[in-house]
């Protein structure tokens, strides 16, 4: 891999909606068959090109949901955006046989390797669970001997992507232990009222600092913000938290 | 959310800058050129808000580079950066 990546030029490559499956009332995962993809590692991005009719394109940076295959398959689960140029397109017309474009896969800092054994901390805010995802099930398709913990922000019980898969690999030997934080509305009968992550939830949904555990963070740039610097009061070392931000609008161009 | 909070981070200029750079810049190390600090370029502040891209040191807020593609003619400045090193034990799959 490494001395591969070095020379290989940028090409849009053509992919075909192969499978549509809705996660939220407003997230839409596409499945995605692309011609001659080389593989990704777990917390990499693409960017998907559409061009309409008259020549007109739009790109956006789209995070790999899926765990990394060789099967040329790729998942992303994408928010619509009131206002959004591409994800109301992407999320409520696209069509099983469709042919968009990508780009990929890009980043090569965000990302979990499987030889990495340590104690992995994840930290989601909204959509900034679609990396973490891939690691999760990078993981757990590999039997990866690492711990893994995800604390997960959302607004409202309803707004859970991957509700059951989580649900799944965290009744799993705890393979994978899930914090849910509520920001708007809590399930019935939650135990802390509805708000943004606080100390204390940092302490009781994150591995303890001295395990020095590998962190990575995702979400809005106010979220990562707001979480990494509770991450760094409560002990741990920046230097071991990896970030990745969403823009105001979480379209990421 | 305040204007301060408008940026995101060197990984999502990735796409465009592997139009020039064939090894994976978010994983290269980068040198500001004002205050000194080292970062992996994954880590600056980058605005998307303009014609281009500016990336900027996430601990001064120093420009770090500048691009800028316009009818296919490509932009770079990288006076902001002392130097890059990109190691190949960092380089996965990016492309």
């Amino acid at each position: 891999m490494a001395g591969t990546a070095v020379l290989r030029p940028v090409t849009w490559r053509s992919a075909t909606v192969v499978g549509l499956h809705d996660e939220t009332a407003t997230a839409r995962t596409l499945a995605l068959a692309v011609r001659d993809w080389p593989g990704h590692v777990a917390g990499q991005h693409v960017d998907l090109r559409l061009t309409a009719a008259d020549g007109y394109s739009a790109v956006r940076s789209y995070s790999i949901a899926s765990a990394p295959s060789s099967d040329g398959h790729i998942e992303l689960t994408i928010e619509r955006l009131q206002n959004g140029e591409v994800s109301p397109y992407l999320t409520q017309q696209v069509m099983v046989g469709d042919e968009l474009e990508v780009r990929g896969p890009i980043g090569g800092w965000f990302v979990w390797h499987p030889e990495q054994t340590g104690p992995i901390q994840l930290v989601a805010g909204g959509s900034g669970i679609v990396p973490l995802m891939a690691m999760i099930r990078s993981r757990i398709s590999l039997g990866s001997a690492a711990q893994f913990r995800l604390l997960y922000s959302v607004r409202e019980p309803g707004a859970v992507f991957y509700r059951d898969e989580l649900r799944a690999v965290s009744n799993q030997g705890e393979a994978v232990i899930v914090t849910y934080a509520y920001t708007r509305v809590t399930p019935k009968d939650w135990p802390r009222p509805a708000g943004r992550i606080d100390a204390e939830l940092v302490a009781k949904g994150t591995w303890p600092s001295n395990l020095r555990p590998s962190t990575y963070v995702c979400g809005p740039t106010s979220f990562v913000e707001h979480t990494t610097e509770l991450l760094i009061a409560a002990g741990h070392d920046r230097e071991r938290i990896r970030t990745e931000r969403f823009g105001a609008t979480g379209e990421r161009k | 959310m305040n204007a301060s909070m408008n940026y995101l981070d060197g990984n999502a200029a990735a796409g465009e800058l592997n139009k020039i750079f064939a090894a994976d810049i978010t994983s290269a190390q980068g040198q500001c050129a004002n205050c000194g600090t080292k970062k992996r370029f994954a880590e600056a502040h980058l605005y998307m808000q303009c014609p281009g891209l500016v990336a900027r040191c996430a601990l001064c807020g120093h420009v770090l580079l500048r691009f800028a593609n316009v009818e296919g003619r490509v932009f770079l400045d990288l006076r902001g950066m002392t130097y890059l090193t990109f190691d190949p034990g960092q380089q996965e799959g990016s492309g």
